[in-house]
């Protein structure tokens, strides 16, 4: 009886116990509501910081839905664990972030947790904003509560328990949220370490480029080897990129800066988007963010060096092109439909590039091509910019699955893909979703129309 | 040798495959609605309906098209017997020079027989591919109600789809 007593004792003990630790680690106080700040009271130099810095931190693409207002929320992000919804970051002060005081907008970047102190999920790349300093969370601040208000209510989150219960975020970023990942080097230049302040921290690379774990969070011994972006696929960034010509810092911010470069051809799909944003930073960020990113990449062994050279050569004098004996039907829709712009020397728009140049056709599967065929590459609003008609229409998915591993057979020396069908079904499938939603074209303007993603 | 079936006829074409649909129709079948603009793909006055869909004839080549429907504007109606798309655009004198109308037209019955009640911005969003050098686009989508508004009391569809040849 005593015994048992002791024994019910302690257990109730542990249980008041373990309560009282989940409750430490997973409440956080909320941060006093202020009345909205007048946009006048903000310096303009700051304001106009944090329009720079807003563009590299990519922020208005998940905050934006196509054709809807700007920062106002409510894009679906499609996770593996189910859908959650971009919030209202304009500063509406009863759905927006209006009443937040610099503290709380803060705390919100560096530790994931809004003014109510609600954990927000890593959806919201914290594990990268963590590494924001101050003075740029100031001017981000200043920024966005100097935009246009509007009401736009949060949309309820899809996911099942027990995901839907926020304090189950606290226990992923006891596990996965490290502060501080980026540490300055003092043996490498201001401008590498201005990069990699970027890259590691606002730019938040590594959200699409790095793949994630089971638990959706960034496999740290990955970084950049390559991830998934709605339907498309983040290609590697480091010493695996798939790239036929190998990138360095110049390449780099050419195509960060452009959208495209010669020996790499356009930026589209969800990357689109962020380089429709980086062309508005500061040129010393992009240069910065190259010199890094080049580092990250690692220069090319002899190897790959030497493959490069061959391909650029290749291009320049293009052999005869020679009949398909294994893919016939590959073969004669490439020669009718694509090599009319994509093997000839036209500079874009005239022409496109040259596909033994392409990262997506050496790419470790066929979804970015698939992408491609079906959907072509929009132009953007108001700007010089690449564009390719889509083959949905006039294409079946046997077409292009043949056209496809043609494609992979004449221009990569890579093993043939496999389930290019399916892939292809599949990429037609999402982008009839995608169409059916959509009101602008996916890589449109910064302002103007939005995009799925993560 | 090849069986193409546009509005409704079929011809036999003498071609190479990788010909381009609208060389057959403008120099082969001697049909001119469709209009070389830019050979690219990225004007839209080429339009032609495959199938249902709106497809740009100057990049679609022979070979994609073995036993598919062509439809061109010719066989939307006729001067005598416009279609409801054809007598929007002309009650709305939604044409200046011309030249991307066939293919502006095409696009929009295309969507207006997938989708009988497109909102605004769903006109705007499909037509978005065609350029318009003389700036009718106001025009261009007031046609498009109105067709929505003809086609409420006549046949949405094409007068030859489904009937023989």
């Amino acid at each position: 009886m005593g015994k048992s007593r002791i024994i019910g004792g302690g257990i109730a003990a542990l249980v008041i116990a373990g309560a009282a630790a989940v409750f430490a680690i997973a409440w956080r106080p909320a941060i006093a509501a202020i009345e909205p700040p007048a946009p006048q009271s903000f310096d303009t130099a700051l304001v106009k910081r944090g329009r720079y810095l807003a563009a590299i931190g990519n922020c208005n693409d998940c905050h934006t839905v196509r054709g809807g207002k700007s920062f106002a929320g409510g894009l679906p992000v499609p996770t593996p664990f189910g859908t959650i919804f971009s919030s209202n970051i304009t500063p509406d002060a009863e759905t927006g972030i209006g009443r937040w005081s610099e503290a709380a907008f803060r705390r919100a970047m560096r530790s994931g947790v809004d003014r109510d102190g609600q954990h927000l999920y890593p959806t919201f790349p914290y594990d990268h904003f963590t590494n924001v300093t101050d003075a740029d969370d100031q001017a981000l601040y200043a920024y966005l509560m100097t935009r246009q208000p509007v009401r736009a209510p949060a949309r309820e989150n899809e996911l099942s328990f027990p995901l839907d219960q926020r304090f189950v975020i606290a226990g992923w970023k006891l596990l996965f949220l490290r502060h501080g990942t980026y540490q300055p080097d003092s043996a490498q230049s201001l401008e590498w370490n201005r990069g990699a302040y970027l890259v590691e921290g606002l730019a938040h690379c590594g959200s699409c480029h790095t793949p994630r774990n089971a638990l959706g969070a960034e496999r740290a011994s990955a970084q950049f080897a390559g991830g998934d972006v709605d339907n498309w696929h983040a290609y590697a960034i480091n010493a695996q990129s798939p790239a036929p010509v190998p990138w360095d810092a110049d390449a780099l911010f050419a195509y960060l800066r452009d959208g495209w470069h010669p020996d790499h051809g356009v930026a589209r799909g969800p990357m689109a988007q962020v380089v429709s944003n980086l062309s508005s930073a500061p040129q010393d960020d992009i240069r910065a963010i190259a010199t890094y990113m080049a580092g990250v990449f690692g220069a090319p062994t002899p190897d790959r060096k030497r493959q490069g050279e061959a391909v650029l050569a290749q291009v320049k004098s293009p052999a005869v092109m020679q009949a398909s004996k294994i893919n016939a039907a590959g073969a004669a829709i490439y020669a009718a439909a694509c090599a009319t712009c994509h093997e000839t020397d036209r500079s874009p728009p005239y022409g496109g590039v040259n596909l033994a140049l392409s990262t997506a056709i050496a790419g470790p599967d066929p979804r970015n091509v698939a992408n491609i065929v079906l959907s072509g590459v929009r132009p953007v609003e108001g700007e010089r910019s690449p564009i390719m008609p889509g083959f949905a229409a006039s294409m079946n998915d046997g077409q292009i699955s043949a056209l496809l591993n043609y494609l992979r057979a004449r221009f990569s020396n890579q093993p043939a893909w496999t389930g290019v069908e399916k892939t292809v079904e599949d990429a037609r499938r999402t982008q009839t979703v995608f169409l059916q939603t959509s009101r602008g074209p996916r890589n449109a303007r910064a302002d103007a129309t939005q995009r799925d993603k993560p | 040798m090849m069986t193409l079936k546009v509005n409704g006829l079929y011809h036999e074409i003498d071609a190479d495959p990788d010909t381009p649909l609208l060389y057959i129709l403008r120099d082969d079948i001697k049909l001119n609605a469709a209009k070389f603009g830019c050979g690219l793909g990225q004007c839209g006055s080429c339009t032609v309906i495959v199938d249902g869909n709106a497809v740009l004839s100057c990049v679609t080549p022979l070979l994609l098209l073995e036993g598919k429907q062509v439809t061109t504007l010719e066989g939307l109606g006729t001067p005598e017997a416009p279609a409801p798309i054809q007598r929007a655009f002309i009650e709305e004198q939604a044409v200046q020079c011309g030249y991307c109308i066939a293919g502006m037209m095409m696009r929009a019955q295309a969507l207006l027989q997938r989708n009988s009640k497109p909102t605004d911005e769903q006109i705007r969003a499909e037509l978005e591919p065609h350029l318009c050098r003389c700036g009718t686009h106001m025009r261009i989508l007031r046609a498009v109600h109105r067709a929505i508004r003809l086609m409420d009391t006549a046949d949405a569809s094409a007068s030859t789809q489904g009937s023989a040849p």
